[in-house]
């Protein structure tokens, strides 16, 4: 009879432990020297809290419907920003995946400046960027705009590349080889490729930009954050409450639409 | 035919957003961006002096996104597992969680600092209990999904020669899930520490409150430093986790 046996465990290499051993290291270092130097006052937050706790929650869920109206329209201005900004942001970025894309541009080096510009504008947090143009074109919606256009370029850059690396090269040569120019390559070969993509990604961006605008108002940009900081400031809480129920509503709104059109798309 | 009628609808809409976000706007378009010049050059050169001082601040910052992600990550198991279709077979509980999850998330995180801030007044507190809830709601969702994907089939091999429900979990189902819990959760952190910048802004603690301030005083050179500064620490962290997460799939 023939004898079986398991294959050999797979051994762990000493780097390999090494390296687990160094990373639980520096993981239990960072929780140290986190709790050990953060400093919450948990007295005054308890205090505050025992105080305030009765104005604030009950109020919450009792929305003041007087202010339906004032609420709708700011609303509206919200809904109006994310679709101005995430429609510029969606012209820009393609321009600037072309060129972070590798296969595109034909050199390492220009894919690497691509990405390099798409990365910085995506670290600054959109309501960064609504304080840099709050100062620049005064507290108006169009300094939201301008916020929401560049924060999503960033993203939107950065995925459009992605889809246009991952295109099916075969059809660009093919179209080469059979003596296409540079332009009917892009507008037969590239474009049909990547348009739906583009498409749904740009329209998932609203949805995100939806929410990120409806805080732009709180640094003065337009939108619902206005509303939102003077509620806050007046200790107008049952108002904060047909505020928040007027994001959720909107939102899930544009989420369910958009889920539903991406859906269609892809 | 459609395509064109789509395209004008989309078109018309966005003339009418511009037109309507550019309202309010005084001196118009050529006017504002005459203004940006003027006001671009009283940022610069940022102030290099308030680093010092600002670094506090920032390290504080970064705390307040790890406090949070633990706990969020921590937290999120079992609303995720509620979330999860193969293991929640009980549909209403299932569906109860997903609604609950659902609106979570469409509540900025700034609004919930808000209320945060005017329930246990400024301070790390409120801006680390909002980072929680918002990140709660992005992580139970995505984890939730990576268990609806998991390969049921060693699951029941073991039920079938004999496991018990911890064992099934432990040797099954972790496995399977935990290279993508740990890339979820770094993703979340990276999310966490991009919104505790600017949580400070309405009190709620970190660097976003010297921000405020320093805007307030319209003292453009030091806030462009914050804002350089802010820009670097969300790079290198970005790159770090980002780097890890590719080790880990």
């Amino acid at each position: 009879m023939k004898h079986y046996s398991l294959p050999p465990k797979p051994k762990n290499s000493v780097f390999k432990k090494v390296r687990i051993i160094g990373i639980t290291i520096l993981v239990i270092a960072m929780y140290v020297w986190t709790f050990a130097s953060i400093d919450i006052e948990w007295g005054r937050a308890i205090e505050r809290a025992a105080n305030n706790f009765s104005r604030v929650i009950p109020r919450l869920f009792s929305p003041d419907w007087s202010a339906t109206g004032d609420v709708a329209m700011s609303m509206l201005e919200t809904v109006l920003i994310a679709f101005a900004g995430s429609l510029m942001a969606a012209v820009i970025a393609v321009p600037l995946a072309f060129l972070a894309a590798r296969n595109m541009m034909g050199g390492v080096i220009a894919s690497t400046i691509g990405k390099w510009i798409l990365s910085a504008v995506r670290a600054f947090p959109d309501i960064i960027l609504a304080i840099l143009f709050v100062v620049a074109v005064g507290p108006n919606a169009f300094a939201g705009v301008l916020a929401i256009a560049i924060g999503s370029t960033g993203m939107l850059g950065k995925m459009f590349s992605e889809i246009i690396e991952s295109i099916d090269m075969n059809v660009v040569e093919a179209m080469e080889a059979s003596g296409a120019n540079k332009l009917q390559i892009l507008f037969y070969g590239v474009l049909p490729q990547i348009t739906p993509e583009f498409i749904s990604y740009a329209i998932y961006r609203f949805e995100v930009d939806i929410r990120a605008s409806s805080i732009l108002g709180i640094v003065g940009a337009g939108g619902i954050g206005t509303m939102i900081i003077f509620a806050s400031s007046n200790r107008n809480w049952n108002e904060m409450g047909t505020i928040l129920l007027a994001i959720i509503i909107v939102v899930t709104i544009i989420d369910f639409v958009s889920a539903k059109i991406r859906r269609k798309i892809v | 035919m459609q395509v064109t009628l789509i395209f004008f609808i989309v078109l018309g809409f966005y003339l009418f957003s511009m037109s309507w976000t550019q309202q309010q706007m005084v001196g118009g378009f050529s006017g504002a961006f005459r203004n940006v010049f003027q006001v671009v050059e009283k940022f610069f050169p940022p102030n290099t002096a308030v680093i010092s001082a600002i670094w506090g601040p920032m390290v504080e910052t970064i705390q307040m996104a790890i406090i949070a992600t633990t706990i969020a990550a921590i937290l999120t198991v079992p609303l995720a597992l509620l979330a999860a279709q193969n293991v929640t077979t009980f549909k209403p509980l299932y569906y109860v969680t997903r609604t609950f999850l659902n609106i979570l998330r469409t509540i900025p995180d700034l609004v919930l600092a808000v209320i945060f801030v005017g329930l246990f007044g400024i301070g790390l507190f409120p801006g680390i209990l909002a980072l929680i809830i918002f990140s709660l709601g992005i992580l139970a969702k995505l984890i939730s999904e990576t268990i609806e994907s998991v390969d049921m089939n060693p699951l029941e091999a073991m039920r079938a020669s004999g496991g018990n429900v911890f064992q099934v979990i432990w040797y099954a189902l972790i496995p399977q899930v935990l290279p993508q819990y740990t890339s979820l959760v770094l993703y979340v952190f990276e999310i966490n520490i991009r919104a505790s910048v600017v949580l400070g802004l309405v009190g709620a603690g970190g660097i976003g409150l010297i921000l405020n301030q320093q805007l307030g005083f319209y003292n453009y050179p030091n806030a462009m430093m914050i804002i350089i500064l802010i820009f670097v620490v969300v790079i290198v962290i970005e790159y770090i986790s980002t780097k890890i997460r590719e080790a880990l799939l």
